[in-house]
């Protein structure tokens, strides 16, 4: 034995996966999905005493199951990929906005406002163009706030925008108190000064989100704008070596975060709800961090995983309706489970746990052997996936 | 590696399938359905989910037959929510908060083949449609009993001399409320003209919170009060904020929506609260009606009483005062023979000027002669009808939903939340 082998090597330690095939990690994903999906059915089941079957067909059948669930599902995946897609160019820039529910939020106030004030006074389209530009001024400023805070003093983005989320509700609340003098704080639904109805209710959210999201994948991948971001997000020193003005960048990144956040909530408030309450951004902001976590800050890969997120939520809750759960723990424990499966299989995809080797003299001394037992890690990695590719590598 | 992926394809796929015909299999149509704002967690909420679910049991149905949708939003999910039980073949769908209610007669309107029933609403007189409705119940009834509980508690407490009256030889109670409108007034008005039938000397402090559930601002609003010198508590929001404090301060309380004897032991007196089954029980047995094909009538707006057991007072706790029960009982009595009236004129005195009580006017000695209330919604808010008659206030005539929102002599808001 030689001197090396005296420091004792752990049970296992973690490596960067330098590359993995595209197909390898989507079928670590996809296997992530069905395992929480079978452990968060089997959990229901159990407590509802049901078919753990019946778990999936209900989550089918809560998105799809109807014309007016599809519609319904259709719209709401629509705006969290709307939310996903304010967030991406500001968390590409490393700026950490945890502000969308604000953000989202004053959007819903001043579009409600001008419906509110002028709506009946003026004709529907004067207000229609007043409440957009009013809207995605408010989501604007909203985020620029603490944008200028961090580009000039440095401040915690994280905190700021958080905060801000804090003083949007109670505005919203304020604004209730003024708006409705019977004191009930239940502002009843607007008829005038509303958005134009496509079709139905849902249908111009769904042409807005899809024009923002084109609009989104070009302004990244091609324009100067989106390549700026991206070196302020990689390497602010270089930004500012290659003469990148980074101030003016960040502010501009979140100008246009919070513009799309505030047209979220002109479409809430404007063209589905017609009213404001204090959590009409239904935490969107913060789902949204995760599925433009998920989707490695790129817009197209944000359509599965906003949609994804929203079939999980909307099916889980026609699962407790179906199950008849009377509070809505359980769903929420399911919910959480399956999450929890697709952030922590992120982990295997980028890292793979690599043993204690058994034979470390040979593992050291040729490249092969080495290969060979990074294989077998790659191997049981694999198998605690419950994956079974073992005979590939083999 | 190809083969692999075929296999997981095809799994995939199978299940897809087994799931299509397992959900075409279901063919028993629900009959009723609970739209409810947040879930158990809530006692509020929970209150219409247990009467919901024990009037199912009661009229014989299974879990099949009712459906049961929570944490709804006050916003167009809840009309999409709506629609979706009447999607899924229900007579009748139920909601259980106010701010459903524009959402509901929206899926009124679409649904013309299905009944709605919003509960503490006020549109459906107005509506002119046959197939929405109101339900609320007359729980200042309720709360004045607890407050004729109180006063017997106020009562023994300075016969015992436990406590001492302000210099000019009133008692103070303490009232914590959620926001400053007709519901919340109505009840803490019933509670203090209770206490005072029993003790006349006593006066109120009332602090609102601005929230239907916030332990925190509760708890914070009753030791406010405490602090302030109120010697007897009750309150009227969801959270168990308040009792906890009176408990740790021991201060007596009287409780809302439930019996809080269990983690206040020391200090609960009695708690009323709306019992929503024989509303539910109604409303089965019309959605059972329509089923057959028969013609159902659901009344426009539906009164629960303490007649027809929808007003109900717990059991009295530890710290009431001995012989309660047989006063409530006598009380009761009064109360539906129509001998008593809960807001008797000449009980109360008002006092109108520029700041309050624009609406109403009043003889020399200050009781109240005549009074507008808002009843039939619009978006001003104008007071409409006339609501004194027979020297009372007539809450809850002209509509299920409470209006009386005057501010009787002898409260004191501290503040007020909207």
């Amino acid at each position: 034995m030689s001197k090396q082998n005296t420091v004792k090597e752990p049970l296992f330690h973690i490596v960067k996966r330098t590359e993995m095939p595209l197909w390898q990690a989507w079928l670590i994903r996809i296997v992530a999905i069905i395992v929480g999906l079978a452990v968060a059915s089997v959990l229901c089941a159990a407590v509802a005493g049901k078919n753990p079957l019946d778990v999936p067909v209900s989550l089918i059948n809560g998105c799809f199951g109807t014309e007016r669930r599809l519609w319904v599902f259709l719209r709401e995946g629509a705006l969290l990929l709307g939310v996903t897609l304010a967030l991406i160019p500001a968390f590409k820039m490393k700026f950490w906005n945890l502000g969308g529910n604000g953000q989202v939020l004053i959007g819903c106030i001043a579009s409600t406002a001008c419906m509110f004030y002028l709506g009946g006074k003026l004709p529907d389209w004067v207000v229609n163009i007043i409440m957009i530009v009013a809207a995605i001024a408010a989501g604007a400023i909203w985020a620029v706030i603490p944008a200028i805070f961090k580009a000039c003093f440095n401040t915690n983005e994280t905190l700021f925008t958080l905060m801000m989320n804090y003083i949007t509700t109670a505005l919203a609340a304020y604004c209730l108190v003024v708006w409705v003098p019977s004191g009930t704080s239940v502002l009843s639904p607007f008829t005038e000064g509303v958005l134009p109805t496509i079709i139905n209710d849902n249908v111009l959210t769904l042409i807005v989100v899809a024009v923002l999201l084109v609009f989104m994948t070009v302004y990244l991948k091609f324009s100067k704008h989106g390549y700026e971001l991206s070196v302020v997000g990689e390497s602010e020193k270089t930004a500012k070596y290659i003469g990148i003005n980074v101030k003016r960048v960040v502010i501009r990144t979140l100008v246009l975060s919070g513009a799309i956040c505030g047209v979220i909530g002109l479409l809430l408030s404007g063209s589905i709800n017609h009213t404001l309450t204090t959590s009409m951004d239904n935490n969107m902001g913060f789902t949204a961090t995760m599925t433009a976590w998920l989707a490695k800050f790129s817009p197209l890969v944000a359509i599965f995983t906003s949609f994804f997120i929203t079939f999980i939520s909307r099916g889980m809750s026609e699962v407790q309706v179906s199950f008849g759960f009377s509070e809505s723990s359980v769903a929420n424990i399911v919910t959480g489970l399956v999450y929890f499966a697709i952030i922590a299989c992120e982990f295997f995809v980028s890292y793979k746990i690599v043993g204690r080797s058994k034979n470390k003299e040979k593992s050291v001394k040729t490249e092969t052997k080495e290969k060979q037992t990074e294989a077998k890690a790659d191997e049981q990695t694999v198998s605690d996936e419950k994956n079974p590719v073992k005979e590939e590598v083999k | 590696m190809k083969k692999l992926l075929s296999l997981v394809l095809a799994l995939a796929m199978s299940i897809g399938v087994c799931s299509m015909f397992t959900a075409c299999g279901d063919e028993t149509k629900p009959l009723i359905a609970l739209i409810a704002l947040h879930d158990t967690n809530s006692t509020y909420d929970k209150n219409f989910i247990e009467a919901f679910e024990a009037a199912c049991e009661e009229n014989g149905l299974s879990k099949n037959d009712y459906l049961l949708y929570t944490n709804v939003p006050e916003e167009t999910i809840c009309k999409e929510k709506a629609l979706d039980a009447a999607d899924r073949g229900c007579e009748v769908v139920f909601s259980d908060s106010f701010g459903h209610e524009p959402y509901m007669l929206e899926a009124a309107k679409e649904a013309t083949g299905t009944h709605f029933a919003s509960a503490t609403g006020n549109k459906a007189h107005t509506s002119g449609l046959t197939n929405f409705h109101n339900a609320f119940a007359s729980i200042y009834e309720g709360r004045y009993l607890a407050g004729v509980a109180a006063g017997l508690k106020l009562q023994e407490m300075i016969e015992a001399k436990k406590v001492t009256a302000d210099t000019d030889g009133n008692y103070k109670l303490g009232y914590v409320g959620a926001y400053t409108y007709a519901e919340v007034i109505s009840g803490y008005t019933s509670w203090f003209l209770g206490v005072q039938s029993v003790v006349p000397n006593v006066k109120m402090d009332v602090k609102f919170t601005g929230s239907w559930y916030d332990e925190q601002k509760e708890a914070d609003a009753a030791r406010a009060l405490i602090n302030g010198g109120c010697v007897l508590l009750s309150q009227h929001a969801d959270s168990m904020g308040a009792p906890s404090a009176c408990e740790l301060a021991r201060v007596p309380n009287v409780s809302y929506n439930g019996s809080s004897a269990s983690a206040c032991p020391n200090t609960f007196i009695i708690s009323s609260r709306i019992n929503w089954q024989p509303y539910f029980s109604y409303l089965i047995k019309a959605a059972k009606d329509l089923r057959e094909g028969k013609t159902a009538t659901i009344d426009t707006d539906w009164m629960g009483t303490i007649d027809n057991n929808a007003v109900v007072l717990t059991e009295c706790g530890q710290a009431a005062a001995e012989g309660t029960q047989a006063k409530l009982d006598e009380v009761k009595a009064k109360l539906l023979s129509g001998e008593l009236k809960v807001f008797d004129t000449s009980k109360f005195t008002v006092t109108v000027n520029e700041s309050k009580n624009a609406n109403a006017t009043v003889d020399e000695n200050g009781h109240l002669t005549s009074y507008r209330a808002d009843v039939n919604f619009d978006a001003d808010y104008t007071p409409d009808t006339e609501v004194v008659a027979n020297g009372e206030f007539q809450e809850s005539k002209f509509r299920s939903a409470p209006y009386f929102d005057v501010q009787i002599d002898g409260i004191t808001l501290l503040n007020s939340a909207f």
